[in-house]
């Protein structure tokens, strides 16, 4: 159920501000992808247009094309909607809903979206949950407590339930923005061994601060730049996360990690 | 032209008072000790002078203020003077502030609640058909019930309003219409209740032709709700992080509903208050009333037709009849408004409780 993405000349706009320019990369099915680079150089943006979050900001877009199993989410007759319930996000900040008790945290999406084709009734909710939680390695944690509020939980299984929230509606594919940027190492390990986990059902694409992060948990790296001051980001290099961390092809890049720069 | 003036030499004694943390500092009992030295002198003074009421006790909090800020000054130093001061000077404003509420609250208790529970409880089931105005008894049933019906007619369709054009400012609004509406809930915010009374009285009676009737009289507080519940619902929203509507939108969940679903409930007791602000505000307004639905006597059941009394007219009416037993009515009245917004008041506190995104 793991789909690839094709992205080809990805231009991404604020209002008339270029902020990404000329992104160029595919991502495998099952595969964990990092995003690694200096603050503001637009990861989290491009990140954001795989799934058309960025659209959320008044005046953005973007030209080129973005392919998910050849499908280009960007043609007129897709529906923003239908995109983000195939990919899904985990953001940089837990953000549970904090009206609502575990349980209902996790079947949020399938509760507010009626699609086709899938039991509402409790038993299969219960199931739903139970999936989720455990997928996120969380459910020995929680069992006993699932009608409390999720913003009663610690940063780290908070963070863990937005994973759960966000695989219970059984994407194709999970973005992941700096999502141990706010935890502590603990936590952070319990969201590696869970990304690890993931990418046997899951593709996955992560933004991260963290360079021993993304040489833990991913196959393919991605670094990305600004081109100049005031210029717009770019990515500079893609290629396996081996080759990006020892003999990079880019001098920008070797700096970048050998921590000379950024 | 800043000259950066050398560090300022310091006294020996300032120098060995920074080498140990723990400073002189005045002792616990100071303040009350001040205070009620303040009280004396004030009272004295007043005494002297015969200046009485408040006069002195004026005099009294101001030699307070003086005693123990120059006390402080002495013994403790500049800052901790200056910290007495302020302290002092707040809580003075506090006072201040909670003095007429208690005052209006005392007196309306004092001379209402004795009307009210004289025989209770028929102060709250009679009305005031064929009820002599020189003569105790009669109630405000038929008022009450028209202060209810009029307030839950207007609440019915001002609510509904209200928060669909807070949504809008807040989610949907951009551009010019945003302005538009923005700066019209400005205006209606300072329209003066008398001028929707008016509005109502020439367009529902006048132009329209119906009769004066509580209806006509809801619709005049709708005017005056609308603009409350709009701006404590658009402040209410504005707060709730934009984190929950990304991460809902993430879900593949659309807009609308993420509205609806997400951010009305994360909101919802923030929005009860205002709700509640507004009803309060409407309920003690008496202009609109006369000039929509007048006054009545009697009981009215059906807002749709006929005038219909309510409690602000009430009083109003009770209070313009002059005599013993009608200003002892009017007080009454007044007391079973404050009666009736409370109770209003402490259920919605309790309803937004219920409401509210609880921490664990």
């Amino acid at each position: 159920m793991a789909k690839r993405i094709d992205v080809s000349d990805l231009d991404i706009y604020y209002s008339k501000f270029l902020a990404v320019e000329g992104v160029t990369f595919s991502v495998e099915p099952r595969t964990v992808t990092a995003f690694i680079g200096p603050s503001g150089c637009g990861k989290s943006t491009v990140l954001r247009t795989l799934n058309r979050m960025h659209e959320v900001i008044p005046g953005a877009y973007v030209n080129g094309k973005v392919l998910l199993d050849g499908e280009n989410i960007y043609d007129s007759d897709v529906d923003p909607v239908n995109v983000r319930r195939t990919i899904g996000m985990v953001f940089q900040r837990p953000n549970p809903f904090p009206t609502m008790s575990i349980y209902d945290n996790v079947i949020a999406g399938i509760k507010l979206e009626r699609t086709k084709g899938v039991k509402r009734d409790r038993a299969s909710m219960d199931a739903v949950v139970e999936k989720s939680l455990r997928g996120a390695n969380l459910w020995e944690e929680v069992k006993d407590r699932l009608s409390r509020p999720g913003s009663g939980l610690s940063g780290g299984q908070q963070q863990r339930l937005c994973i759960a929230r966000a695989i219970a509606v059984e994407p194709q594919v999970l973005l992941m923005d700096e999502p141990c940027s706010a935890l502590d190492p603990i936590s952070t390990l319990a969201i590696e061994d869970l990304i690890e986990d993931l990418k046997e059902r899951y593709t996955i694409v992560i933004v991260t601060h963290n360079m021993q992060q993304a040489a833990r948990v991913s196959s393919t790296t991605a670094f990305f730049n600004l081109a100049g001051i005031g210029q717009p980001g770019r990515m500079v290099e893609m290629g396996p996360t081996a080759k990006i961390f020892s003999t990079p092809t880019e001098k920008a890049t070797e700096d970048y990690v050998s921590g000379r720069f950024g | 032209m800043t000259v950066i003036s050398p560090e300022p030499t310091r006294s020996p004694e300032s120098r060995s008072i920074s080498e140990s943390l723990a400073g002189k500092k005045l002792p616990r009992w100071a303040p009350l000790a001040t205070a009620v030295a303040a009280v004396v002198i004030g009272y004295g003074i007043g005494a002297a002078g015969s200046i009485f009421g408040l006069a002195w006790f004026v005099v009294a909090a101001l030699l307070f203020l003086i005693g123990q800020t120059a006390w402080s000054f002495a013994v403790e130093g500049r800052r901790h003077a200056i910290d007495r001061l302020a302290t002092t000077l707040i809580y003075t404003c506090f006072i201040v502030a909670l003095a007429p509420l208690l005052s209006v609250l005392l007196s309306v208790i004092t001379k209402g609640a004795g009307v009210v529970f004289t025989d209770f409880p028929s102060f709250f089931t009679e009305t005031m058909r064929n009820v002599s105005p020189r003569k105790p008894g009669g109630g405000v049933a038929h008022a009450i019930v028209g202060t209810i019906e009029e307030v839950a007619i207007s609440a019915v369709i001002a609510v509904p309003i209200g928060i669909m054009a807070a949504v809008y400012l807040v989610e949907y609004g951009r551009g010019r219409m945003a302005k538009w509406v923005s700066f019209f809930v400005d205006v209606m915010t300072g329209v003066p209740s008398i001028v929707a009374g008016l509005f109502i009285y020439t367009f529902w009676i006048l132009v329209l032709g119906f009769d004066r009737s509580g209806f006509a009289a809801a619709l005049s507080l709708v005017i005056l709700m609308i603009p409350v519940i709009v701006r404590t619902t658009e402040e209410m929203l504005k707060i709730v992080p934009n984190d929950l509507r990304e991460a809902s939108y993430a879900l593949g969940i659309p807009k609308w509903k993420t509205i609806v679903r997400i951010v009305l409930p994360t909101a919802l007791s923030g929005i009860i208050t205002g709700v509640m602000l507004a009803v309060a505000r409407v309920a003690g307004e008496t202009a609109p009333l006369l000039l929509t639905t007048f006054l009545s006597q009697s009981m009215n059941w059906n807002p749709f037709s006929g005038p219909q009394a309510a409690l602000p007219t009430f009083v109003w009416d009770q209070i313009s009849n002059g005599t013993d037993a009608s200003v002892a009515r009017a007080w009454g009245g007044a007391f079973v408004l404050i009666l009736f917004v409370m109770i209003f008041y402490i259920g919605a506190r309790l309803l937004a409780r219920v409401f509210a995104p609880k921490a664990r």
